[in-house]
């Protein structure tokens, strides 16, 4: 489970999708047999966990960068509604 | 070299008469510079590019504006020149700002440019077609260099001005689809520094080693406001494009309205018609995505569900068509109970039977033994009449020969009664052993018939391993024909009994179907 909770780590959002569309898939066909479908269906509880976690992970954080001599020195938090127009 | 002085020069204090001072070059010189810069210190002239031959080593640029009718020398400084928006290109009609001036030296009046813009739109257009055909022949709008943007990005870049509304409309879009983490990278919208600090900005980004203190974003936004044609003209610049293209974070450039076209629009990745359509481009809709994952999972967990009643369904199917051990059994159970409700009946009829039988003999061996021993009475009786007789012979022979003798002379008669009487001995000897014997035989004779009466039982057969099998009535059976499967059969042993089923009759010897299959 941790081998492929790492493996889950590297894996984007999108390819995470994909793979758990995939697996569904092929648990509606119903062709897999009872060892691969229990695997399929463990894999897709996985993949829909990793994907609800990056869907959580839905922060909104706005920053500018700070520039010294043209060179990007750190970041500010910025406020564009205080920024006036 | 002066014959060519405006005939309006003499404009001068010197016009009261011939004996006024004369001037020296020097003089009238300068006085002619300045009165052209008091006179034309702020001018805009229109004219063609003519003679342009690029800056000089030292910086400077010369050329000529013309007309139809008429030339006039331009010098645009260093300073200046790098400064321009819009460079001047040969046979471009432009509208050049600055001063009229002369030049002492060579006797020659110039404008020295302060600002140059092309004259109109036609003018602007043209230069762009002809930036954009550069650029594309350098490649950098082929379509293979252009990057798929990232399903979900962590980090948006955006490259646009700090303020207004621009920067506003991105955060505001960003959040109703999937707030993210947006760095932006602060840059002039337009004049001169537009183009130098847009594409530090676009190379800044890139330049982010990804796991540094600040964030390398996974997408990049250019985006400015709608604006002027002149106002958007740095995102034509060849700086933002090369940039733009050299750009290895997938980059959206969203500059102006939708109907504004720049050339950076040719070397991102994807070009939005407006910064809020940018912003959707970069980031997809979280409650969508929210959704159809709800989705998956509900077909996820349906489909697991119905594999497993499927199969459940299956094995019951299959579980159903296995026959029931009860019902295996049944049949030969049956037969079994009725066997064994047959046998005491079996039984006693055989036994029955036996005793039938047994009566018979014994009733036989009784007439036997009556009409044996009434011989053997009989056989007495004669024995006894003849040994009576047996016994009075002596006397009356005696009696006889006495009376014979009496009559006859007795000689010699004492050694014949001697004679007789031995004779008499011996006969009386062998009758009696000739009755002992009579006797021996007989009884001898009836131990013979006891055997072969004894003999004649079955009960000897059965001794010898055979059975004796009868039917339900109890009477023996001697044809196979008589029987049909599934009657009982009695059978008899040396010892016991025990009742039997007929199976079938022996292989060949009669077509009955077989008993066992049904």
């Amino acid at each position: 489970m941790s081998v492929a909770d790492a493996d889950l780590e590297k894996l984007g959002f999108e390819k995470a999708m994909a793979e758990l569309e995939d697996i569904v898939r092929r648990l509606e066909r119903g062709d897999a047999d009872l060892e691969s479908a229990i695997a399929l269906y463990e894999r897709g509880a996985s993949l829909r966990r990793h994907c609800e976690a990056k869907l959580k992970a839905a922060e909104a954080r706005v920053e500018k960068i700070m520039l010294e001599a043209g060179a990007p020195a750190g970041l500010a938090p910025l406020d564009p509604q205080g920024g006036g127009s | 070299m002066t014959q060519d002085m405006d005939s309006e020069g003499p404009q001068t204090p010197g016009r009261e008469g011939d004996n006024a001072p004369a001037f020296s070059v020097s003089e009238i010189s300068g006085a002619v510079k300045k009165t052209l810069e008091t006179r034309f210190g702020q001018v805009r002239v229109r004219g063609e590019v003519s003679g342009y031959r690029g800056p000089q080593s030292s910086g400077h640029v010369y050329f000529t504006l013309k007309d139809e009718g008429a030339k006039l020398d331009v010098a645009i400084w260093k300073g200046v020149f790098q400064g321009l928006r819009f460079r001047p290109e040969e046979g471009m009609e432009v509208i050049l700002s600055g001063r009229i001036s002369s030049f002492p030296g060579s006797s020659k009046y110039q404008l020295i440019a302060s600002s140059l813009e092309p004259a109109g739109e036609g003018a602007l257009m043209a230069m762009l077609e002809k930036q954009k055909r550069l650029l594309a022949a350098e490649g950098l709008f082929d379509e293979e260099r252009k990057k798929p943007l990232p399903f979900l990005p962590e980090v948006v870049g955006v490259v646009a001005s700090p303020t207004g509304a621009v920067i506003r409309d991105i955060l505001h879009r960003l959040a109703d689809r999937f707030p993210r983490r947006v760095i932006l990278w602060p840059a002039a919208a337009q004049g001169e520094n537009c183009p130098p600090e847009v594409s530090a900005g676009i190379r800044g980004f890139n330049a982010l080693k990804p796991g540094g203190p600040i964030p390398r974003p996974d997408v990049i936004i250019v985006a400015r406001g709608g604006g002027s044609i002149e106002d958007l003209w740095g995102y034509n610049s060849a700086a933002v494009v090369r940039a733009a293209a050299a750009s290895e974070i997938p980059l959206i450039s969203a500059v102006g309205h939708e109907t504004d076209v720049t050339l950076i629009d040719f070397a991102a990745d994807k070009r939005a018609p407006t910064p809020t359509a940018a912003a959707e481009m970069a980031v997809p809709v979280r409650a969508g995505l929210v959704a159809f994952l709800e989705d998956l999972e509900t077909r996820r967990r349906g489909a697991m569900r119905r594999g497993i009643e499927d199969r459940r369904a299956t094995l019951r199917g299959l579980a159903r068509a296995l026959p029931r051990p009860e019902s295996l059994l049944e049949t030969p159970r049956q037969r079994l109970d009725a066997a064994a409700a047959g046998l005491p009946r079996a039984l006693a009829l055989w036994r029955a039977a036996q005793e039938r039988r047994f009566a018979e003999a014994s009733g036989k061996l009784e007439a036997a033994r009556g009409r044996l021993s009434e011989r053997r009475s009989g056989a007495a009786r004669a024995l006894a009449v003849t040994g009576e007789r047996l016994n009075h012979a002596p006397q009356r022979l005696i009696a006889l020969k006495r009376r014979d003798w009496a009559a006859r002379p007795l000689p010699s008669l004492r050694p014949a009664l001697a004679r007789r009487a031995e004779r008499l001995e011996m006969v009386a000897g062998r009758l009696d052993s000739a009755f002992r014997a009579a006797r021996a035989q007989r009884i001898e004779k009836l131990r013979g018939l006891g055997q072969l009466l004894e003999s004649y039982s079955f009960k000897g057969v059965l001794a010898r391993g055979f059975a004796l099998a009868r039917d339900a009535e109890g009477k023996p059976i001697r044809d196979a024909a008589a029987l049909a499967p599934g009657d009982l059969v009695a059978l008899t042993l040396q010892k016991g009994e025990a009742k039997t089923r007929v199976l079938g009759p022996e292989e060949g010897s009669a077509p009955q179907p077989p008993l066992t299959k049904k």
